[in-house]
């Protein structure tokens, strides 16, 4: 007796250690999408040159030399030169810190607003419910740089408020992604189980609900950052981005715009620049959403 | 049907007031206005005052709205500060047009390659074709159109000298804007095509199509490709409004005097009754465009109509 029980318990775990997590599946799907893995390793590349842009460009970004101005690529200067003489390729590089700075710091902005939002108006519903979801409406029919726009232009530019100004309206994807899976799963049978066992709400949202809406919430934040950083290149190009002195690639690309027809190293290499890493971040998004939703894979 | 439409008019209305009122607030909530004293024109306080006053600038701003909403019903929207010699609906019918023909020579555009590309690459699934149709729509839909512009004007205006870098009158001054302003609704089309074919494609009447013996390109044309575009309505409605109120960007890069160019100026110069008159039209337009959107795909598709009306 004792001992069959032994060999059931043995067989049990040669099971268990055989399936693999919704997450290790993932992951394994993640990893055979080749499009996938070359995004994200071209998002690692930007995020180190980011990162190490005063190493790569000791220089800075700032240095001015009039001697220099408006010189074509060479290996001295594989960007070239911008009207003030300075490098450009140290431009583009201190560029993509205030990309990516906009791009996750909005992320998590429109996380901190949108996921409780979603949460409690799907939990609760009523007048809460009607209220927030009112709000998205409203959000939503702006027109989405115009939005950002108003916003610059009521509280001022500057980083911080350009970031606000896009989270502010990229919360609205979010809210509305977690009510929905919210209003799905609240009455799934397990989510019945839990209640009926006594769980209280802040439990049941916390343990049941949240994790399961961690998949597509992961892929609307993974697309919503190059869509982010489209945004702010957006208000740099209409010179209401972040300030002048703050490398920018929209900003750099609106400057060269008067003398494309001759400069066009400088109004190229930005937007080479800002082409590439949204790319790059748009494959990991499509990436992620083939792996954590098996059921629309090709 | 009828409550339903109702009910959505009625949620069109209250957007169209919120967004009225938000817009309105923020825009008064703005430090700085029209005629701050700068450098360059140095304006009495007195003038100043006087100008406020013409405009109404100085009655409380609930006032100021409903008068404002007041001659808006009538489409007088005021008068542009930057261009006082005519009525913001002057300006707006001015440069509109040249708007609105560009974004729908770029919807052409967009349908007449973006449907072939996704059916393409659906009947060819997994095939190099396909691959390559996925690949290049994936480019499209991550490449910002303003940066497209850029590598189109350097490489085929400065360096081959084929077409314009910019203007607006001749057909070659067209070409350009249209495909930088197209990549995105083209790639969108072609996706969304591609999946909507791939979904029929596996449905059991086409297998019982097939099975009945009917040749391919029948089961393609009459079974598949009907039934795959209808849902393209509801993802073709919502590019039109964006499409035909225009670029700022494709329209301040190849200089073309459209409603979108003259709007970013607005904006950085805060024509007040400009950029209230604008986004009020984009909010109209947004919100009737996904009304008709919902409205024409229960026309079409009684499965959707009887859902609606059951639930």
């Amino acid at each position: 007796m004792a001992e069959s029980t032994l060999r059931l318990e043995e067989k049990v775990e040669s099971v268990t250690e055989r399936t693999t997590s919704f997450w290790g599946d993932a992951a394994r799907r993640f990893r055979r999408n080749r499009l996938a893995v070359t995004g994200l390793i071209i998002v690692l590349a930007i995020i180190l040159l980011a990162a190490g842009a005063n190493i790569l460009a000791p220089q800075g970004y700032n240095t001015f030399n009039g001697l220099l101005a408006y010189h074509f690529p060479s290996w001295e200067h594989l960007f070239g030169t911008d009207d003030r003489g300075r490098d450009e390729l140290a431009i583009v590089l201190f560029g993509a810190r205030t990309a990516l700075l906009v791009g996750f710091s909005t992320a998590i902005s429109s996380i901190i607003i949108g996921v409780p939002l979603g949460l409690l108006s799907g939990l609760r519903g009523g007048a809460l419910d009607f209220v927030v979801m009112r709000v998205v409406d409203i959000t939503a029919a702006f027109p989405q740089v115009l939005f950002a726009l108003f916003i610059v232009a009521a509280i001022g530019s500057g980083l911080l408020n350009v970031i606000l100004a896009i989270g502010l309206l990229n919360w609205v994807i979010l809210c509305r992604l977690v009510r929905a899976q919210v209003l799905a799963l609240r009455s799934t049978e397990y989510v019945e189980a839990a209640r009926a066992m006594g769980a209280s709400e802040g439990s049941i949202m916390w343990r049941h609900l949240l994790p399961n809406t961690i998949g597509p919430l992961l892929v609307a934040v993974a697309i919503g950052i190059p869509s982010a950083i489209f945004t702010e290149a957006g208000l740099g190009f209409l010179g209401l981005g972040i300030d002048p002195t703050t490398p920018d690639w929209g900003n750099m690309i609106a400057n060269a715009r008067e003398n494309i027809s001759y400069y066009w190293h400088l109004a190229l290499f930005p937007a080479l620049a800002l082409s590439v890493t949204m790319l790059a971040f748009n494959f990991v998004g499509d990436g992620l959403r083939d792996a954590l939703d098996p059921r629309d894979r090709r | 049907m009828a409550r339903y439409f109702i009910q959505r008019a009625a949620g069109l209305l209250f957007v169209l007031f919120a967004v009225s009122v938000i817009t309105f607030t923020l825009m008064h909530a703005v430090p700085g206005g029209p005629w701050d004293a700068t450098a360059h024109n140095p304006l009495p306080e007195e003038t100043r005052r006087a100008l406020a006053h013409k405009f109404g600038f100085d009655q409380p701003l609930p006032v100021q709205y409903l008068r404002y909403m007041g001659s808006a019903l009538h489409l007088d929207f005021g008068v542009p500060f930057e261009s006082p010699g005519e009525t913001v609906t002057d300006l707006i019918g001015r440069t509109w047009p040249i708007t609105a023909v560009l974004g729908g020579i770029t919807i052409l555009f967009s349908i007449v390659v973006g449907v072939p590309l996704g059916a393409m690459a659906a009947l060819r699934q997994n095939s190099w074709i396909d691959y390559l149709i996925s690949s290049i729509s994936s480019l499209g839909f991550a490449v910002p159109n303003f940066a497209l512009a850029i590598v189109f004007i350097t490489v085929i205006s400065d360096i081959y000298h084929l077409l314009p870098t910019g203007g607006w009158g001749t057909p070659q001054q067209l070409i350009m804007p249209v495909i930088a302003y197209a990549l995105f609704p083209t790639s969108q089309i072609a996706r969304y095509t591609r999946v909507s074919v791939l979904e029929v494609l596996r449905a059991d009447y086409i297998r019982t199509a097939r099975a009945k013996g009917l040749p391919r390109r029948n089961v393609v044309v009459r079974h598949v490709l009907r039934n795959a575009l209808l849902p393209m309505i509801t993802v073709i409605g919502p590019l039109l409004p964006d499409l035909i109120t225009g670029s700022i960007f494709i329209e301040g890069i190849f200089s073309i005097p459209g409603l979108g160019s003259f709007f970013s100026t607005s904006a950085i110069n805060r024509d007040y009754p400009m950029i209230m008159a604008v986004t009020l039209l984009y909010t109209v337009l947004i919100a009737v465009t996904y009304l008709v959107t919902d409205l024409l795909y229960m026309v079409v598709d009684p499965r959707v109509r009887l859902a609606g009306e059951g639930g």
